[in-house]
C-alpha cells in the first residue's frame, strides 16, 4: 500500500508540473503571436497603408503641416482610407479572438487538473472506507466502482484494478496491527492538506490570469502604440532625406507637406497651388505635370529642373501619384519631390567627358589613319625605289643580250623586231632609271656630289654621246664662252643628266635645223630669274669679290656678244693645230701651239684668280629648232607624268618624267629651270647653276696635266686642247655612215690581232683615226673634216707609223670605252650587205652611255681574248670585299665556277694590289671601311687613264718600290697594264649605293648582293669570256 | 633505309618551315648548294662563322649604345657588317631587322636602336637553334647512310 500511495502521490506532483510547464509556455506564445504582426507593421508604411500613415505622422510632426477637416474627409471618403480603417478594425479583431482562444484554453487545463484532484480525493475516501468496514463484501467496492465508471472517467477501472489487486497482497501481510493503519490514515491526511492547497494555488492562479486578461482591454492602446513605432520608424527613416511630401486636391491646392528644411510656412502653402507660391522656371511645368496625372489617373515620374527664387537653380525628381474617391474619381494627388541636382551636375559632367572621350577617340583614330597613311607612303615610295632597282639589273641583261644579239648575223626582218625589242627595253630602263631618280630627290636621299669637272668637256662629251645616237638629219652644237673655268666643282653626274636629258629631249621634238648648248658666265643671277637663289648666293659671296665679279663677267658678255665671229677665227686656227699636231709626231709643237693659244683664254680667268674660292654662275641654254612649245602647255610642263598634249605623248612616246627631274635636280642644286618657247620655232631650256672655283689650284693642275701630257701620248694631247675649245660641232650622221662603211670591208675580225700590234696597215690606222680623231675632227672645225676626209686618213697613217703598239692598242681602247664603237660595230658586219647601206640605223642605237661601254670592255675583252689564245693564263680575279661571310660564300661560289680568286679587304688594299699585278676582273664592294670602293675605284681609274698613281698618293697610299718598276714598264712589256680592268660593283642598297654612282666612279657593271650564282656566273660570262 | 627515307622527309619539311616563316631566304639554299665533295660542311661553317660575327657584332653595339655619347657611326657600320653577312647566309629576318636598325641609326634614335638590337639578338638566338636542329637533322641523314644533298 505504501508504494502505491507514494507512486499515487508522485505521479500527482508529476502532472502538476506538466502543467505548469504548460502555463509557463504559454505566455511565451503570446508575444511570439504579436512578433508574427510585426513585419506587417513595417509594411504598413510603404505599401496601403502608406497614406494613412503619412497622416498620423504628420499630425505628430513639427515640421508638416495639415489640414485636419480635409485629412478625417480623406480617410472617410477616399477608398484606401477606408481599407486602412477595416484593416486596422481586423488586425485588432484576430489579436481580440486570439486572446480568447488562449483563455479558454487555459480555463480547460484548469477545469482537468480539478476533475483529477477530485479524482484522487475520491480514492484516498476509498482507501479509509475499505480501512474501516475490513471485511465487507467486495461487491460494495464493485458498487462504487459502477457509481464512479457512470462519472465517465475512463482511467478509473484501471487505477481501481491495480488498487484492488495490491490490497490483496497488503492484506495477507499486514493487515492486523492497529498502528500500521493510524500511521497511514495520518499519512494520507497529509497528502490530502497538500493536494487542497494545490488546488488552491491554482485557483488563485487561474484569477490572476482572468484578472490580466481582463487588464489588456481595449484596442486603441494598442493600436495608437502600433502607429508610435510606425510614427518613430518613419521619422528615424525621413529625418535627413532631401524629400518633399505633399498632398494636393483637385484643384492642385496643397493640402498637406512635408518638409524637412521648409523655406515658408505653412500657412504660406496650405491652400495654394505651385504657381501661387513659387515664380521662376519648372514650377509651371510641374503644375502641368501634376495636372496630367490628375487627368490621366496614372502616376509618374519626372525630373524637373527649378530655377526659383526661393531656393535658387535645383532639380527634382517628383513622383505623382492619383487620390481616387471610394466612388473612384481622382480627388487629388500625392506628391514626392527629391532633390538630385548633385546627380544631374554629375549626370551631365559624365555625359560630357564622355563625349569628349568619344571625340578624342575619334580623332586618335583619324590620326593613326593618317599616320598609317603615310607609312604607307613612305613605304610605297622605298618599296618602288628598291623594285626599281631590283627591275632594273635584270632588265639591263636582258637589254645588252638584246645588244650582243643584234651584232650577229641577222636578217632584216630579225634586225627590225630586235631593234623595236632595244628601244622598248631602253625605254623601259631609263623609265625605272627616272623614277628612282625621283624617289630619290624626294624622299631626300639624293645627295651631291662636289667634283671637280671641266665643263667643256662635259658639253662636249653629252653632245657626243646624242651625236652617236642621233637618227635624224640635225646638226648639234655646243658654245662655251671662254670666260668659262676650265675646272669647276659641283656634282657632274647630275648636271650631266641634266644636260643629256634635255638634249634628248630637244633632240626628240626637233625634225630640222639644229640642236645646241650654250654655256656662258651670268654675273647676278638676280637680275635674271633666279631672284632667290642669288639672294642665296650673294650671302656666300663677299661683297668685294660680288663686285669684281660683275665687272668681270661684264666683259665676259662682250666677249660672248661677238663670240661667232671668234670661234670662227679660232676654227681655222684649231683646224690648223689640229691637222698640224697629226702630222708631226713630235708631240711638243701641238703642246706649244696651245700654251699659246691657252694664253688669250686664260687671261680672262686670270683675273678671277684673285679670288680664293669664288662661285661661278654658269648659264646653259639648250636651245632647239623643233616644234615648240604652246603657250597653254608650258605651266604643266614641269610636272611630273606631264607632256605637252596626249597628241605629242602619243606620237613622240616618252615617261613624261624627264624634265620634272631636271628641274628638281637643278633646284635641289640651287639652281633654277626655266624655258621659253615658240611654237614651230624652237625652244630654249636654260637652267642658271652656281659652281664653286679654286683658281689656284686650276691653273696649277693645269700645267700638271700639260706636263704629263707632254709626257703621255697623243692621245693626251687631244684632251689638252679640249680644255679650251669653245665650240663644237656634230653634223648630221652622213658622215659618221661614210667613215664606217669606208673602215668595214677593210677591217675584218681576224685581222684584229695581228695587225694592231705589228702591222702599220692604212686599214688598221682607219679604224684607229675613226675612234681616235673622232672627238677633235668632228669638235673642231668638222667641216673642213668632212671636206678632206683623206687629210684625216693620211693624219692617222703617219700616227700609226710612229706610234708604240702598246700605246694605240689603249687609245684604241680608251676610245672605245668612251662611246665610240662604230667602227667595232661596223667592223663585225663587214659582210653583211646591210653595212653599208642600212648601218646607220644599227649603228646608231646605241644611245645608253652605259651600254656602249659595256659594249666597249666586251670588244675589248675580245682582243684580250684573242691574245690569250697564244698564253692561255687563268684569268685573275680580285675580290674586294671586307665582310668575312661574303667573302667565304663569294668565294666559294667562284670555286664552283672554276676560278680561284684573290681576296682584300679594302679599298687601300686592292689599288695596292692592282699596283702589284694585273687583274682580268675586279669585284669591289661599295661600302667598306678605311676606303670603300667607289674612291678605289676612281684612285684605279685614274691610273689607267693618267698612267700614274697620283691619285693613289694622294689618298695616301706609297707606291711598292719593287713593282713600281714593272708598272711603268708595264706598258711596253705588258700591253693590257693599261687597258682598262674591268670594276664590278657589289652593291647592298638601292638608294645609298646607287648604280649611277658605280657608273660614275668609273664602275663597269654592278652585281646586287646577296650575290648568288646566277649572278656571278652572268658577270664572269660577261667580262671573263 | 626506310629511317632514311624518314629523316629525308623530316629534313625537307623542317627546311621549308624555315622558308616559310621566313627565317631563310633563298640565299640559304645557294649556300646548300655550295657544299660537295670537297667541302661537305661548308654551309655549317659558314653559318657557325656568321653567328660568331652575330655575337660579336651585337656585343659591340650594345657596348656603343650604352656609352653616354653614343657613336651612331659606329653602330652604323656594325649593322652595315650584319646586314652583309645576313643577306649572304640568307637570315632573311635578320637581314630585314637591319634595315629597320639602320633607318633607327640614322635616325639616332638610341632606344629604336636599343629595340632592334634586343629582336636581332633575339632572332640570332632563335635562328642559331633552328639551324642547329637542321644541321642535326643532316647529320643524322649522313649517320645513317645518306648524302646531302638528297
Amino acid at each position: 500500500m505504501e508504494i502505491n500511495n507514494s507512486s499515487s502521490s508522485s505521479e500527482g506532483i508529476e502532472e502538476m508540473e506538466e502543467m505548469e510547464m504548460e502555463i509557463e509556455v504559454l505566455p511565451s506564445m503570446w508575444p511570439e503571436d504579436i512578433d508574427s504582426e510585426k513585419p506587417y507593421n513595417v509594411e504598413r508604411p510603404a505599401g496601403d497603408g502608406e497614406q494613412d500613415m503619412l497622416e498620423e505622422v504628420t499630425i505628430r510632426a513639427a515640421a508638416s503641416a495639415v489640414d485636419f477637416h480635409h485629412l478625417k474627409a480623406l480617410t472617410s471618403y477616399t477608398d484606401r482610407g477606408s481599407h486602412q480603417m477595416s484593416h486596422l478594425m481586423r488586425h485588432w479583431e484576430h489579436q481580440q479572438a486570439n486572446a480568447v482562444r488562449l483563455l479558454r484554453e487555459e480555463l480547460d487545463i484548469l477545469s482537468r487538473q480539478r476533475e483529477e484532484v477530485e479524482l484522487k480525493k475520491l480514492e484516498i475516501l476509498e482507501h479509509f472506507q475499505f480501512e474501516e468496514d475490513n471485511c465487507k463484501r467486495p461487491i460494495s467496492i464493485l458498487d462504487k466502482h459502477v457509481e464512479l465508471y457512470g462519472d465517465g472517467v475512463p482511467r478509473k477501472k484501471f487505477v481501481d484494478f491495480v488498487v484492488r489487486s495490491d490490497r490483496r497482497v497488503e492484506l495477507a501481510a499486514e493487515s492486523d496491527t492497529v498502528a500500521y493503519w493510524k500511521a497511514r490514515a495520518a499519512n494520507l491526511e497529509k497528502l490530502l492538506e497538500a493536494s487542497v492547497h494545490r488546488e488552491q494555488i491554482l485557483v488563485e492562479k487561474l484569477e490572476e490570469n482572468m484578472k490580466e486578461l481582463e487588464g489588456q482591454g481595449s484596442p486603441v492602446e494598442e493600436l495608437s502604440q502600433i502607429l508610435k513605432r510606425a510614427d518613430n520608424f518613419l521619422h528615424f527613416v525621413l529625418q535627413n532625406a532631401p524629400v518633399v511630401i505633399g498632398h494636393q486636391d483637385k484643384e492642385l491646392k496643397y493640402r498637406f507637406i512635408y518638409n524637412q528644411y521648409p523655406s515658408l510656412n505653412e500657412q504660406d502653402i496650405l491652400g495654394k497651388t505651385d504657381v501661387e507660391i513659387f515664380k521662376g522656371a519648372g514650377v509651371r511645368e510641374s503644375q502641368d505635370f501634376k495636372k496630367e496625372v490628375l487627368e490621366k489617373g496614372v502616376p509618374a515620374k519626372r525630373e524637373i529642373a527649378f530655377e526659383t527664387e526661393l531656393f535658387g537653380l535645383k532639380t527634382f525628381l517628383i513622383y505623382v501619384e492619383p487620390v481616387f474617391s471610394k466612388s473612384g474619381e481622382t480627388i487629388g494627388v500625392n506628391y514626392m519631390g527629391m532633390d538630385v541636382t548633385d546627380q544631374v551636375r554629375k549626370r551631365e559632367k559624365m555625359a560630357k567627358i564622355r563625349e569628349e572621350i568619344a571625340v578624342q577617340k575619334a580623332k586618335e583614330t583619324e590620326l593613326n589613319k593618317t599616320i598609317h597613311i603615310t607609312e604607307e607612303t613612305m613605304r610605297a615610295k622605298q618599296m618602288l625605289a628598291t623594285m626599281s632597282h631590283e627591275i632594273r639589273s635584270p632588265l639591263s641583261g636582258v637589254v645588252s643580250m638584246a645588244e650582243i644579239l643584234s651584232n650577229t648575223n641577222l636578217d632584216r626582218e630579225q634586225r627590225n623586231l630586235l631593234n623595236v625589242m632595244i628601244s622598248s627595253g631602253d625605254l623601259v630602263l631609263q623609265l625605272i632609271n627616272d623614277i628612282l631618280d625621283l624617289s630619290k630627290v624626294e624622299s631626300g636621299v639624293m645627295k651631291l656630289e662636289a667634283t671637280k669637272f671641266r665643263p667643256r668637256e662635259v658639253v662636249k662629251h653629252v653632245l657626243q654621246t646624242a651625236a652617236a645616237s642621233l637618227q635624224k638629219v640635225l646638226t648639234l652644237e655646243g658654245r662655251i664662252a671662254d670666260d668659262v673655268p676650265i675646272e669647276v666643282t659641283g656634282d657632274v653626274l647630275r648636271i650631266r643628266q641634266i644636260l643629256t636629258n634635255l638634249i634628248s629631249n630637244a633632240i626628240k621634238f626637233t625634225h630640222d635645223g639644229k640642236v645646241g648648248i650654250d654655256l656662258y658666265i651670268v654675273s647676278d643671277p638676280g637680275c635674271g630669274r633666279a631672284e632667290e637663289n642669288h639672294k642665296k648666293l650673294m650671302l656666300d659671296q663677299a661683297t668685294a669679290n660680288g663686285r669684281k665679279e660683275e665687272q668681270c663677267t661684264s666683259t665676259s658678255q662682250s666677249c660672248n656678244g661677238h663670240q661667232n665671229g671668234y670661234h670662227n677665227d679660232n676654227k681655222h686656227v684649231d683646224g690648223a693645230s689640229h691637222n698640224h699636231k697629226l702630222n708631226d709626231n713630235k708631240p711638243r709643237t701641238p703642246v706649244k701651239n696651245e700654251n699659246t693659244r691657252d694664253r688669250g683664254g686664260e687671261e680672262e680667268e686670270e683675273d678671277e684668280c684673285h679670288v680664293q674660292e669664288t662661285t661661278v654662275w654658269l648659264r646653259c641654254d639648250v636651245y632647239d629648232t623643233g616644234i615648240g612649245i604652246p603657250e597653254n602647255a608650258l605651266p604643266n610642263l614641269f610636272k611630273k607624268y606631264m607632256q605637252a598634249s596626249t597628241d605629242h605623248a602619243r606620237k613622240y612616246g616618252g615617261t613624261g618624267l624627264g624634265l620634272a627631274i631636271c628641274k628638281q635636280l637643278v633646284e635641289l642644286m640651287g639652281g633654277q629651270l626655266t624655258v621659253t618657247s615658240r611654237v614651230n620655232h624652237g625652244s630654249t631650256f636654260t637652267f642658271v647653276l652656281p659652281y664653286k672655283v679654286s683658281p689656284a689650284c686650276d691653273s696649277s693642275s693645269d700645267d700638271q696635266d700639260e706636263l704629263s701630257d707632254m709626257t703621255d701620248h697623243t692621245n693626251a694631247s687631244v684632251s689638252d686642247q679640249d680644255e679650251t675649245a669653245g665650240f663644237f660641232q656634230f653634223q648630221p650622221r652622213l658622215l659618221g655612215s661614210l667613215f664606217s662603211s669606208s673602215n668595214g670591208p677593210i677591217r675584218t675580225p681576224k685581222l684584229v690581232p695581228n695587225s694592231f700590234g705589228n702591222t702599220n696597215s692604212p686599214p688598221l690606222n682607219g679604224f684607229l683615226e675613226d675612234g681616235n680623231s673622232s672627238f677633235p675632227s668632228s669638235g673642231i672645225g668638222s667641216k673642213e673634216t668632212t671636206t678632206s676626209f683623206e687629210d684625216a686618213y693620211s693624219t692617222v697613217e703617219s700616227i700609226g707609223t710612229t706610234s708604240e703598239p702598246g700605246t694605240l692598242f689603249g687609245s684604241v681602247s680608251k676610245e672605245c670605252q668612251n662611246g665610240e664603237l662604230r667602227s667595232t660595230e661596223s667592223s663585225r658586219r663587214t659582210n653583211s650587205e646591210e653595212s653599208t647601206s642600212g648601218s646607220q640605223g644599227s649603228c646608231l642605237s646605241t644611245e645608253n652611255p652605259d651600254r656602249s661601254s659595256q659594249q666597249c670592255s666586251s670588244s675589248g675583252n675580245n682582243t684580250s681574248h684573242a691574245e690569250a689564245d697564244k698564253v692561255k693564263p687563268m684569268p685573275r680575279i680580285l675580290l674586294v670585299e671586307d665582310n668575312k661571310i661574303n667573302v667565304m660564300v663569294t668565294q666559294s661560289m667562284m670555286k664552283q665556277l672554276g676560278h680561284s680568286i684573290e681576296v682584300v679587304n679594302n679599298g687601300i688594299e686592292a689599288v695596292k694590289a692592282i699596283q702589284r699585278h694585273y687583274y682580268d676582273l675586279v669585284l669591289m664592294d661599295v661600302h667598306m671601311p678605311v676606303m670603300d670602293g667607289l674612291q678605289a675605284t676612281r684612285i684605279i681609274r685614274s691610273f689607267e687613264d693618267s698612267g700614274s698613281w697620283d691619285e693613289a698618293a694622294k689618298a695616301g697610299i706609297e707606291l711598292p718600290a719593287a713593282s713600281s718598276e714593272p708598272s711603268t714598264n708595264g706598258h711596253n712589256s705588258h700591253p693590257n697594264s693599261r687597258d682598262r680592268i674591268p670594276i664590278i660593283a657589289m652593291t647592298a642598297n638601292a638608294l645609298s649605293e646607287s648604280a649611277e654612282e658605280c657608273y660614275a666612279n668609273g664602275m663597269d657593271s654592278f652585281v646586287s648582293k646577296p650575290v648568288t650564282f646566277q649572278k656571278l656566273k652572268a658577270c664572269m660570262d660577261e667580262y671573263l669570256p | 633505309m626506310d629511317v632514311l627515307s624518314q629523316l629525308r622527309h623530316q629534313l625537307a619539311d623542317y627546311t621549308n618551315s624555315l622558308h616559310r616563316d621566313g627565317f631563310l631566304d633563298d640565299q640559304f639554299s645557294q649556300l646548300q648548294q655550295l657544299q660537295d665533295e670537297s667541302s661537305p660542311d661548308f654551309a655549317m661553317e659558314v653559318v657557325s662563322l656568321f653567328f660568331e660575327d652575330c655575337q660579336k657584332l651585337v656585343t659591340n653595339m650594345a657596348r656603343a649604345l650604352e656609352l653616354q655619347a653614343v657613336d651612331f657611326k659606329q653602330v652604323d657600320s656594325s649593322v652595315h657588317q650584319l646586314k652583309g653577312s645576313s643577306s649572304s647566309v640568307g637570315a632573311a629576318r635578320i637581314k630585314n631587322l637591319c634595315v629597320a636598325f639602320k633607318t633607327c641609326c640614322d635616325s639616332q634614335n638610341r632606344d629604336g636602336c636599343m629595340r632592334c638590337l634586343q629582336e636581332v639578338n633575339r632572332e640570332c638566338v632563335l635562328l642559331k637553334n633552328k639551324l642547329q636542329t637542321l644541321f642535326r637533322l643532316e647529320q643524322q641523314i649522313i649517320s645513317a647512310g645518306g648524302s646531302i644533298p638528297m
